[in-house]
């Protein structure tokens, strides 16, 4: 083969590889870009010195009144197992492979930062605190995941795509809540007794497999048929917890942010949680 | 020219031999993790990464540490490093081999690796590391083998290399920066949440990745008749010497900040890495004895490697640059990733301790990454002895 | 050519290898797979020879769909029967056979789907 040729073919292979590449990754570039500047808005608003973060679209969000959890014990754990039911979430038993969605922590460890203050009424840093996935305006999980696999939708819900997930746990090390778990091994197994962890299939929704990370999905499956979350259906009674449409003015979660004090969880890092504390 | 990896003295095969016998062992523990999960692992819900990746973090400083030999050599034409520029390359090679494998090792579905691809995520720093990690393997296999072969036909290397080469330069740079980006980018992690990181990452790429060379050059001095020579070795030193200085200043200002800033935070890590972390009524302080250490060899190495050069002593110059070498690894091989998840995000501490099959695959990866380098060590001294002989 | 008289025979011999599975099946066409399909339903989401070739490109572009670009649910046929578009709730309410539907052809064609890791089939089947 004569050296030009053999040039041209390098030249032709070469630009066969980008030809290839390119495009794709520029379109997902451009559709980054667009989710980037939907949340540089956000992030304006967060700062006090932009206009209020658009309010187009649903946006899904939850209050959480600690009072009426103390109030009613047993209605926090209610709530964890009806969720861990429903989404066949696996009991392994131990803290190592441990997966929850839903759980209850103590308010310092909720609240590491508001735990440090000086003086504070008795018994606040025991509290227990009901906590999930705060499904954020502007997750860091899915910043970075590298194959898009955990995504925020249009309704505000951070989701994942479990058929996706390679398991590298980037999202967990991302997370500044610690909601996401991973299967660190068959959660269809049985345990040393032949129990399965999980003790009864909820044959209407799949489980998970070894290898990927999981998490609240704020009920999306029963949204989409007109059923409001597991947990807040467990809590109705007492309304211990308020599901809505934070950008519906008129909506009750809207209404009781309006006129009552909320915190949430870790503010500075500027994820904007969609779930709200009443202490 | 790779023939020549297939012609050599008993302990040259012996030494194969045993790196092949760990690479077996440590095969099976990875059958053993793919049927199970990586719940055979020490890793749990709060410590999510463990010594995989922190092996990974370490092994592309010691890639990138390639460009303290390509630098001088091609950018400003010091000739002293003619003979040892190929094993920087080569040992660049190898070491982003092992940063590949212990990637792969640490996924959960490793046989979807290749959604990244699939799905490109130009928001994800993994995305751009698996960019920058396969360019820059590519880079110096293409660099290396095309130079190596030249020298092997006895010719000048051909001009349509020099751009490769002059691009793996800032490609280098950018390996370990992405690398720290993964870290240093995350919300939450007050350890990783520091602008200094990925100058931190490339100062002490800058003193392991020459310190293991050179000790493999003495090696080599003592077993072939290959010797990189006086004036590279000695300006070696200065290079690893002032690198590991640069770390330790690096290291420096994260202890300023946290603690004069007293910010809770900020010193906890720093406080379980080097102290002792007091949560509740216990101490958390796995880590301590190794993180002193790390600082005391490191200190250590950067005095001795300066003495060594004085004497003239190749004994001293192994010994300081074992003592570097150990020291980043610690640094970074294991307080980095691990003291990352201490305390967790709910202020709580879980100790995580690797299990035996997970130091197996490990032992094996390493093993493997010497195999490679063996080899292509084998084939770029048969060829330079050959040519001057 | 160079060493003919080795490489010849050595090709061959190694065609003949890898291609001894189609030598030793041919031609049975007894063994094709028969998917047994459900007896009270008469039509499908698609027609039969798409669902044949393309269930998969089906079920991924409902994953999608409904997960990321908040979809429907629910998808209608050409008959005009409400459907679910889920494998689990809706694919498997008819196919509710795991064994004579899915299996049959999958474990003919050697092919191994991964739906079953997270996916729950129906009771009655299992």
């Amino acid at each position: 083969m004569d050296s030009k040729r053999r040039d041209f073919l390098k030249i032709a292979g070469l630009s066969a590889i980008a030809g290839l590449a390119v495009p794709s990754a520029f379109n997902t570039l451009l559709k980054g870009e667009a989710i980037a500047s939907e949340h540089g808005e956000a992030a304006a608003a967060a700062g006090g010195h932009g206009a209020a973060a658009a309010k187009t679209g649903k946006r899904y969000g939850m209050v959480i009144d600690v009072k009426k959890f103390t109030e009613n014990p047993g209605l926090a754990d209610k709530c964890v197992s009806v969720c861990h039911t429903i989404h066949n979430v696996p009991d392994f038993g131990n803290k190592k492979d441990e997966i929850k969605w839903i759980w209850v922590d103590s308010f310092k460890h909720v609240f590491p930062d508001d735990s440090s203050q000086y003086k504070q009424p008795e018994g606040l840093n025991s509290l227990p605190i009901l906590t999930l996935c705060n499904h954020c305006d502007n997750p860091p999980c899915v910043r970075a995941c590298p194959t898009q696999a955990t995504f925020r939708s249009k309704d505000g819900i951070v989701g994942m795509d479990y058929h996706r997930c390679i398991g590298c746990r980037f999202c967990m090390a991302a997370c500044p809540y610690g909601a996401r778990s991973f299967n660190w091994r068959d959660p269809r197994g049985k345990d040393a007794n032949g129990q399965p962890f999980i003790k009864a299939e909820n044959p209407k929704f799949p489980t998970r497999m070894r290898g990927v990370v999981e998490k609240c999905n704020f009920c999306t499956e029963r949204l989409a048929i007109g059923q409001i979350p597991a947990c807040v259906e467990a809590a109705a009674q007492s309304k211990a917890l308020v599901f809505g449409d934070l950008n519906d003015p008129n909506s009750e979660i809207s209404q009781v942010l309006k006129t009552t004090f909320t915190i949430q969880r870790k503010p500075s890092a500027g994820t904007h949680p969609s779930l709200f504390y009443i202490i | 020219m790779i023939e020549k990896a297939l012609k050599g003295s008993t302990g040259y095969w012996l030494w194969m031999l045993f790196l092949l016998s760990i690479m077996g062992v440590g095969g099976l523990c990875y059958v053993q993790q793919f049927n199970y999960g990586l719940g055979i692992t020490g890793m749990s819900r709060d410590v999510t990464w463990g010594i995989y990746i922190s092996q990974f973090t370490f092994l592309v400083g010691v890639a990138a540490g390639g460009l303290m030999l390509v630098l001088p050599y091609y950018l400003h034409n010091y000739k002293a490093f003619g003979r040892i520029v190929i094993l920087g390359e080569f040992m660049a090679i190898a070491a982003i081999a092992m940063c590949l494998m212990f990637i792969i090792a640490d996924l959960g579905q490793p046989m979807r690796a290749m959604n990244v691809l699939l799905h490109p995520t130009p928001h994800s720093m993994l995305f751009w590391d698996m960019i920058v990690l396969n360019g820059y393997l590519f880079l110096n296999i293409l660099c290396g083998w095309v130079v190596l072969q030249s020298e092997y036909k006895g010719i000048k290397y051909p001009k349509w290399i020099k751009p490769f080469i002059y691009l793996s330069i800032p490609w280098a740079i950018s390996i370990h920066t992405v690398t720290a980006f993964l870290y240093c980018g995350l919300p939450g992690r007050h350890f990783w949440l520091t602008a200094i990181l990925a100058p931190r990452f490339l100062a002490s790429a800058f003193a392991a990745g020459p310190a293991l060379l050179m000790v493999i050059a003495m090696i080599l001095k003592r077993t072939t008749k290959f010797d990189v020579g006086r004036e590279a070795q000695d300006k070696l030193v200065t290079i690893i010497g002032y690198a590991a200085l640069l770390n330790f200043f690096f290291l420096g200002t994260e202890f300023f900040v946290a603690y004069y800033s007293q910010i809770p935070g900020h010193m906890h890590t720093l406080d379980y890495l080097y102290w002792g972390l007091g949560h509740g009524d216990e101490v958390f302080n796995n880590l301590v004895p190794f993180m002193r250490a790390s600082v005391i060899m490191g200190l250590a190495g950067i005095g001795l490697i300066f003495v060594s050069r004085a004497k003239q002593s190749d004994g001293l110059l192994v010994i300081s640059c074992l003592l570097i070498f150990f020291s980043f690894w610690i640094d970074k091989g294991l307080g980095l990733v691990l003291g990352g998840f201490v305390p967790n995000m709910l202020d709580q501490v879980t100790e995580y301790y690797p299990s035996v099959q997970e130091l197996g695959i490990t032992a094996a990866i390493w093993a493997t990454g010497f195999f490679i380098l063996s080899i292509l060590y084998k084939v770029a001294i048969s060829v330079k002895l050959e040519n001057e002989a | 050519m160079y060493g003919k008289g080795r490489i010849i025979p050595a090709l061959i011999l190694f065609l003949g290898v890898m291609t001894s599975p189609m030598w030793y099946k041919s031609g049975d066409i007894s063994k094709l797979p028969k998917p047994e399909k459900p007896k009270d339903y008469t039509e499908c989401v698609a027609p039969t020879a798409y669902m044949r070739t393309s269930h998969m490109v089906l079920l991924n572009q409902w994953r999608d769909d409904i997960l990321r670009e908040d979809g429907p649910r629910t998808g209608k046929t050409a008959n005009g029967t409400e459907y679910v578009r889920s494998l689990q709730n809706g694919c498997m309410k008819c196919h509710s056979d795991k064994k004579k539907f899915c299996d049959t052809c999958h474990n003919y064609t050697s092919v191994k789907p991964y739906c079953w890791d997270c996916h729950l089939q129906p009771k009655e089947a299992m």
